[in-house]
C-alpha cells in the first residue's frame, strides 16, 4: 500500500520507478505482482486520436473603443459568442464559413475549428473578424485584426468528452462506400477501422476509475491540465468482460489545459472525407500504483480487451445497438480480423505510435520530478447508462 | 545481354513541349518499356507524367539524354506522391486503402507507418483517406 503523498515524495526525490502501460505487462510477469507493486510507483497511459468533443475558450482582451462581440469568426470559422464581451468558444468540428460540406459528396472538409486550434498552438497569426450591435459601454460594431496565441489573455482547451474508455470497430455492410467519422469504409466489409490505444489507453488501465477521477492531473499535448468533470456520455455501467474491461464505449473524461503550454505535434486538425472536421489530441494519464489491485489492472494487454464490431451503414446510424461480434486488440493489430467467417483488412484512426511516444514523454517528466500526481476530488460513476434522445410529440 | 532495370521518373513538360511524342520515341528508339502511372495536363497546358521505365542501364541513360534535348525536366526521385513525415501521425488509416503495401507498418512494436516510394503506383488512395493531410501529389 502506498499513498499519493508517498508516491509524490519519491517523484520529488527523483527516485520514482515509472513504467509505461506496455512495459508493465512484462515487468509484472517477471517480478510477480507483490514485488512489482512495492517497486513501481507510477504507470503511464496514453492515447492519441480524433476526439470530436473538443474546443477552447479564448479571451482577446479589449480593443479601443471596446466591443461586445455578438458574432465572431477566427480564420472564417464561426466561434460562439454567447459569453462575456471578448470571450469566445471555438469548437473543433465547426466548419469554415462557405465550406461546401457534403454538397459535392464526399466533401473534403479541409479546414475547420480543429485546424484553427492546431494553427493557434503552432503560433501562427490568425484572423479575427467580429461584429456587434453596439452598446453604450461597448460602442465598437466591427473589428478585423490578426493575433497569435501570445496576444491572447487566455487560450484554454475545454473538452467536454475525451478519452473514450473503449470503442467500436466500424465496418460497412452495404454495397456502396460510406464516409464516416470512423473513416472511409468500403462496401461489403472490405475493411474495418478501430480507434483506441488498447493496452496503453488510460481508462482501460483503470477500468473501475479508482485513480482517474475529477481533479486528476493529466498531460494534454505537453501541457499539465486536469480532468474537470466526467465526460459527456460517460456511462460507467456498461457490460464488462471477466477482467472488468468494458466491452464498449463506457467511461469518458472532460479535460482542460492551457493551450499556451501545448506543443503542436499533439494538437492536430483532421479532415474526414464525407464526414467533417475533428481534433486529434494526445493525452497522457499517470496511474499511481497504490496497491496490487491497481497494478494488476494496469497489466491488461491487447489480447484481453474486446471491442464490438458494428455496421456503420445501417445499425449505427439507425441506433439499433446491434453488435456483429467482438474482436480483441491483438487481432486488430495484426491488420486482419475475421467476422462471421470473412477476413477483413483492418486500419486504425488512433495512433499507437504517438500514444507510445506520449507514454514515454510523461514517464520521463515524472522521473525528472516535473510532473506530480493528484488524488481525485470526486470519482467517476460506475453505474450510469447512456440515455437516448426521445422524439416526443408533446411534453410529457 | 546486360541486365534490365526499372527506374521511376517524374517528367515535367512546359507548355511548349506538351505536344511532342516524346514517350513514343522512348519506346521505339530506345527500347524502353514504359509504364505510366499518372499523367496530367494543367489548364495552363503544362504536363506532368509519373512513370516507370524498364530497360538496360545504357538504354535508360540514352533515353534520358534524348528527353533532355527537349525543355523537359526529369525528376529521377520520381516522387509523384509525397508523404510528409512531419505531418504523418502513423495512425494507419491509409494502410487498408493502399493497394500495394507502399504504405505499411514497418515495426509491429512501435507501429510506425513507413512509405516505400518504389512500391507506389500513384493511385491517390492515401490522399483521399489520410485525415491528417500528410499525403499529397506533386501535381
Ligand atoms: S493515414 Fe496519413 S497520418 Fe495516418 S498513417 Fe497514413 S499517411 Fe500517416
Ligand atoms: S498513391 Fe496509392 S499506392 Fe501510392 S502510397 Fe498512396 S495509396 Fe499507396
Amino acid at each position: 500500500m502506498k499513498t499519493y503523498e508517498q508516491i509524490n515524495n519519491r517523484i520529488e526525490s527523483g527516485k520514482a520507478v515509472v513504467l509505461t502501460a506496455d512495459e508493465i505487462i512484462d515487468y509484472v510477469e517477471k517480478k510477480g505482482l507483490a514485488t512489482a507493486a512495492k517497486e513501481v510507483d507510477v504507470v503511464t497511459t496514453a492515447t492519441f486520436g480524433p476526439m470530436c468533443s473538443s474546443g477552447c475558450v479564448l479571451n482577446f482582451g479589449h480593443s479601443k473603443p471596446k466591443i461586445r462581440m455578438s458574432e465572431a469568426w477566427v480564420q472564417d470559422v464561426l466561434v460562439y459568442t454567447g459569453l462575456a464581451a471578448v470571450d469566445v468558444y471555438l469548437g473543433a468540428t465547426q466548419l469554415r464559413h462557405n465550406d461546401p460540406a457534403n454538397m459535392d459528396h464526399p466533401g473534403e472538409f479541409r479546414y475547420g475549428g480543429a485546424h484553427v486550434m492546431e494553427d493557434l498552438v503552432a503560433g501562427k497569426a490568425l484572423q479575427l473578424f467580429a461584429l456587434s450591435y453596439g452598446t453604450d459601454c461597448y460602442p465598437l460594431r466591427e473589428i478585423r485584426t490578426y493575433f497569435t496565441i501570445n496576444d491572447l489573455n487566455q487560450a484554454i482547451m475545454l473538452n467536454p468528452r475525451n478519452c473514450y474508455q473503449n470503442y467500436n470497430v466500424a465496418v460497412n455492410d452495404s454495397d456502396r462506400t460510406i464516409y464516416t467519422y470512423m473513416g472511409t469504409l468500403e462496401p461489403k466489409r472490405k475493411n474495418a477501422n478501430y480507434c483506441s490505444a488498447g493496452q496503453l489507453s488510460p481508462l482501460l488501465n483503470d477500468p473501475y476509475y479508482e485513480t482517474i477521477g475529477v481533479g486528476t492531473r493529466v498531460w494534454i499535448a505537453g501541457a499539465h491540465g486536469h480532468v474537470y468533470a466526467e465526460g459527456t456520455q460517460h456511462a460507467g455501467g456498461g457490460s464488462r468482460n471477466d477482467q472488468g474491461i468494458p466491452k464498449g464505449g463506457s467511461g469518458t473524461l472532460a479535460l482542460t489545459a492551457d493551450m499556451k503550454q501545448m506543443s503542436k505535434e499533439f494538437v492536430r486538425g483532421t479532415s474526414f472525407r464525407g464526414y467533417g472536421v475533428s481534433l486529434a489530441l494526445g493525452v497522457g494519464i499517470p496511474i499511481p500504483i497504490l496497491n496490487e489491485d491497481v497494478l494488476k489492472r494496469t497489466c491488461i494487454s491487447d489480447r484481453e480487451i474486446l471491442a464490438p464490431v458494428v455496421d456503420y451503414s445501417n445499425e449505427y446510424p439507425q441506433n439499433t445497438g446491434k453488435v456483429l461480434s467482438y474482436v480483441n486488440y491483438e487481432q486488430l493489430r495484426t491488420g486482419e480480423i475475421e467476422v462471421e467467417g470473412k477476413k477483413i483488412a483492418v486500419g486504425s484512426l488512433s495512433s499507437y505510435y504517438k500514444a507510445l511516444e506520449i507514454a514515454h514523454l510523461l514517464a520521463d517528466e515524472i522521473k525528472r520530478g516535473d510532473f506530480r500526481l493528484t488524488e481525485p476530488i470526486a470519482y467517476l460513476k460506475k453505474d450510469t447508462k447512456m440515455k437516448p434522445l426521445v422524439a416526443r410529440e408533446k411534453p410529457s | 545481354m546486360s541486365q534490365t532495370i526499372t527506374k521511376k521518373l517524374m517528367l515535367f513538360f512546359p507548355k511548349c513541349e506538351c505536344e511532342k511524342p516524346i514517350i513514343y520515341h522512348l519506346v521505339k528508339d530506345h527500347n524502353l518499356i514504359v509504364n505510366v502511372f499518372r499523367a496530367k495536363v494543367t489548364p495552363e497546358e503544362e504536363g506532368y507524367l509519373a512513370l516507370d521505365v524498364t530497360g538496360t542501364e545504357e538504354d535508360i541513360e540514352k533515353g534520358m539524354d534524348f528527353v533532355k534535348t527537349f525543355n523537359v525536366s526529369i525528376n529521377t526521385t520520381g516522387k509523384g506522391i509525397i508523404v510528409d513525415e512531419e505531418q504523418c501521425t502513423h495512425c494507419g488509416h491509409c494502410i487498408t486503402h493502399c493497394p500495394t503495401g507502399a504504405l505499411h507498418i514497418a515495426d509491429m512494436v512501435t507501429r510506425e507507418v513507413v512509405y516505400s516510394e518504389a512500391k507506389c503506383i500513384e493511385c491517390m488512395g492515401c490522399i483521399r483517406v489520410c485525415p491528417y493531410n500528410a499525403c499529397a501529389s506533386a501535381f
